[in-house]
C-alpha cells in the first residue's frame, strides 16, 4: 500500500506493516522530551500514576529553558522539582541552564534522526520534522504516561502536501515559507493533519530553515510537519556528530512518501513571487507581504526563539545589522537559541555586529516569546518578533501587538523603527 | 451524572494564552490558575463563573501551546465541560486526560446564547439547551478515548496498565 512518509514512520513504530489515516495506534517513541513548563506537572502526575522508574532514562530529554535561568522564586520552585526528578531518575539527557532552547538543542545533539518518533511536552516539538522525524507535542499527563509506559496512543493523521515551486529571492527564508502556508490555510486549516513540505524550493532551503518551517506547523493546527530527508539532511546531521554511516544514510534517503500515496490535499505555493511575509496581530494566519505593513511603527524587536534562534537566523540578522545602528526607540533583543549557537556566533563575529548595532544579546531562553519574562510589552506597544505566536497578550499587555517575521525583516525593522523590507535599510 | 450550568460563549480560535497567560505558568495549582482563567478573553470571567457552568465556543478551541495549565484553570474555576465546534488536538487530549469533559458539537455552538442553561448527559453525549429546548448530539469518541474517559482520565488508565504489567511479571 502506498504510504506517506508520516504513515511509514508511524507504522514502523507501531510494529505493523501499514497504517491508514484515522486509525489509532500504540506507538513506541524513540525520544520523549519535557521542560520547565510541562515538566513540573508531568513529575507530579508520573508519581500519582504509581510509576517508580521511567521506561528508559537514556530516551528522555529534560531541558529547562522557559523560565530558566530561574526568573524568580516561583520559577526556582517548579524548576527545582524537575531538576530533582531528573536526578532521581538518572536522566542521561538532562540539560539545565547553560544549554539552550529545547527545539534548538535537540536537533544539534545529533541524536534525533530521520524516521524517529519524538513526543514532547511542548507544542513546538513539531520542529524535528525538519530532519525527517515524526514529532509532535502533548501535554504533561500524556508525557507522564509515556515516561511510565514507553508508549503512547496516536491517531494516524491525514497528510496535506505543500509544494513550493519557483526560485525564492535572496531575503526569503523558512519563516516566509511557513507563514505563507499558514496564511493560506488558516490557524485550523491543518487541524489534526501532518503537513508535508516539499518541492524544489524546499530542497534549496538550509536545514535551519526547514526546522523553522516544521516548527510552526502547529500554528496551522498541524499534528506534525515534515520534510523528506535528502543529501543536505545527511550532511547537516553528520556535521552535528550524528551516527550516520552509509547504511543509515541510505535508509534515510529512502524515507519518502510513495508515489500514489493519499494526500488530503496538495497546496502549491509560488516561492518565486514571494515577498518577505509578516503575520499581523492577533493570529499567525493574518499574513501579509511586508510592503503592506511599512507604516507600522514599532517599540521592540526580538530575534531568536525555537523558531528562528539558529546560527543561520543570526547570520541573516547580522547581514542586515552590520555597520548599522538600531533605531533609538526600538529595544532590540537578540537571543541565540543555544550555547552552541552563541559560541558559533561569537566565533563568526556576529555578536560584535549585534552589540555594535545597539542590540541586547541575552542568554538562550524562551522568555519573551510566551510573555514569561524578559522583553515584556507595555499597553499599546508593538514588537516585530521572529517567534511563533502573536495571540492577544502573548508578549505582555493585552493591548500590545506582536508582528511575526523572519530574521531579515526583524533586523531591518529594528533599524528603520517601523516594519521594513531588508532592502530598505 | 447530569451536568447543568450556564453557558459562557466564546468565538473561534480561543488560544491557550487567552485561557491562561504564559506569565502565570510558574504554578499548576488549579485554584491559583483559576483566578486568571480566560483573563485575555473576558477579564470578568474568573469572578463570575460558577461551579457547573459550561464553556460554549467555536472552532479550534484551545489552539496554541501544550500547557496543561489551560484545562486545569478551567477545571479549577468549576467549569464542568467545554462544548466547541472543534478542538485543537493537544487541548483535547489534555482535557480528556485530566477529566475535563469536552464535546465537539458545532450545532450546539450555533444555537446557544450567552447565559442559556445547558444540560449535558455525559453517558449519551446529549447536550440540551434548557433555555430554548433544543437538543444536540455531540460527536462520539473513538473507543480508546472513551475508555480513558470511563477510567476517569489518563492517571487511573496508566495506573491500571502499570498494575497489569507488574502483575504479569
Amino acid at each position: 500500500m502506498a504510504m506517506t512518509i508520516t504513515e511509514k514512520i508511524l507504522a514502523k513504530h507501531a510494529g505493523t506493516e501499514s497504517v491508514r489515516p484515522g486509525e489509532i495506534v500504540q506507538v513506541r517513541p524513540d525520544w520523549l522530551m519535557t521542560n520547565d513548563i510541562s515538566g513540573p506537572i508531568a513529575v507530579d502526575v508520573f508519581k500519582s500514576m504509581g510509576a517508580k522508574r521511567v521506561f528508559d532514562p537514556e530516551r528522555i530529554f529534560i531541558l529547562l529553558d522557559h523560565f530558566t535561568p530561574n526568573k524568580d522564586m516561583n520559577a526556582a520552585k517548579v524548576g527545582g522539582k524537575v531538576r530533582r526528578f531528573a536526578q532521581e531518575q538518572n536522566i542521561t539527557h538532562f540539560y539545565d541552564a547553560g544549554y539552550g532552547i529545547e527545539h534548538v538543542v535537540l536537533p544539534e545533539s545529533g541524536l534525533i534522526r530521520p524516521g524517529d518518533v519524538v513526543i514532547g511536552g511542548d507544542s513546538h516539538t513539531v520542529t524535528y520534522g525538519g530532519l525527517g522525524a515524526f514529532s509532535t507535542g502533548v501535554g504533561s499527563t500524556d508525557l507522564a504516561g509515556a515516561m511510565a509506559l514507553g508508549e503512547i496512543w496516536l491517531k494516524v493523521p491525514e497528510t496535506i502536501r505543500f509544494e513550493y515551486v519557483g526560485q525564492p529571492g535572496p531575503w526569503i527564508g523558512g519563516k516566509d515559507f511557513i507563514l505563507a502556508a499558514i496564511g493560506r490555510v488558516g490557524v485550523s486549516g491543518a487541524l489534526y493533519c501532518a503537513m508535508e513540505f516539499g518541492g524544489e524550493a524546499v530542497r534549496s532551503m538550509a536545514i535551519d530553515d526547514r526546522l523553522t518551517m516544521c516548527n510552526m506547523a502547529i500554528e496551522a493546527g498541524g499534528k506534525s510537519g515534515i520534510v523528506e530527508p535528502d543529501e543536505a539532511t545527511i550532511e547537516w546531521l553528520r556535521a552535528v556528530g550524528a551516527d550516520m554511516d552509509e547504511a543509515a544514510a541510505e535508509a534515510a534517503l529512502a524515507l519518502r512518501s510513495d508515489e500514489g500515496c493519499t494526500y488530503r490535499s496538495v497546496i502549491t505555493i509560488d516561492a518565486g513571487k514571494m515577498e518577505p511575509q509578516v503575520a499581523a496581530p492577533h493570529l499567525p494566519s493574518n499574513v501579509k507581504p511586508v510592503s503592506e505593513l511599512r507604516d507600522v511603527a514599532i517599540d521592540q524587536v526580538i530575534i531568536g526563539s525555537c523558531t528562528n534562534g539558529r546560527i543561520g537566523d543570526l547570520r541573516t540578522a547580522a547581514k542586515v545589522l552590520k555597520g548599522r545602528r538600531v533605531n533609538k526607540w526600538v529595544r532590540t533583543l537578540v537571543i541565540p537559541g543555544s550555547q552552541k549557537v552563541f559560541k558559533q556566533a561569537l566565533k563568526e563575529g556576529l555578536i560584535d555586529v549585534f552589540v555594535d548595532a545597539g542590540a541586547i544579546v541575552t542568554c538562550p531562553t524562551c522568555g519573551p516569546c510566551f510573555g514569561g519574562h524578559t522583553g515584556a510589552l507595555d499597553a499599546g506597544e508593538r514588537c516585530v518578533s521572529t517567534t511563533n505566536r502573536n495571540f492577544v497578550g502573548r508578549m505582555g499587555h493585552e493591548t500590545s501587538e506582536v508582528y511575526l517575521a523572519g530574521p531579515a525583516v526583524a533586523a531591518a525593522s529594528a533599524v528603520a523603527g517601523r516594519i521594513a523590507h531588508p532592502e530598505e535599510v | 451524572m447530569q451536568i447543568q450550568g450556564r453557558a459562557w460563549k466564546f468565538g473561534d480560535d480561543v488560544d491557550t494564552d487567552l485561557i491562561i497567560p504564559g506569565h502565570y505558568l510558574t504554578t499548576h495549582d488549579p485554584a491559583e490558575l483559576a483566578k486568571h482563567c480566560m483573563e485575555g478573553a473576558d477579564p470578568t470571567f474568573a469572578g463570575k463563573v460558577q461551579k457547573g457552568d459550561v464553556i460554549v465556543a467555536g472552532d479550534n478551541f484551545g489552539c496554541g501551546s501544550s500547557r496543561e495549565h489551560a484545562p486545569l484553570a478551567l477545571k479549577g474555576c468549576g467549569v464542568a465541560a467545554v462544548i466547541a465546534g472543534s478542538f485543537a488536538r493537544i487541548f483535547f487530549r489534555n482535557a480528556i486526560n485530566i477529566g475535563l469533559l469536552v464535546y465537539e458539537c458545532p450545532e450546539a455552538y450555533q444555537n446557544t446564547n450567552p447565559g442559556d442553561v445547558i444540560a449535558i448527559d455525559p453517558e449519551r453525549g446529549v447536550i440540551k439547551n434548557v433555555t430554548t429546548g433544543a437538543e444536540f448530539k455531540a460527536a462520539t469518541y473513538p473507543p480508546l478515548v472513551a475508555g480513558i474517559i470511563q477510567a476517569g482520565g489518563l492517571v487511573p488508565y496508566v495506573r491500571a496498565k502499570l498494575g497489569a504489567s507488574s502483575a504479569a511479571e
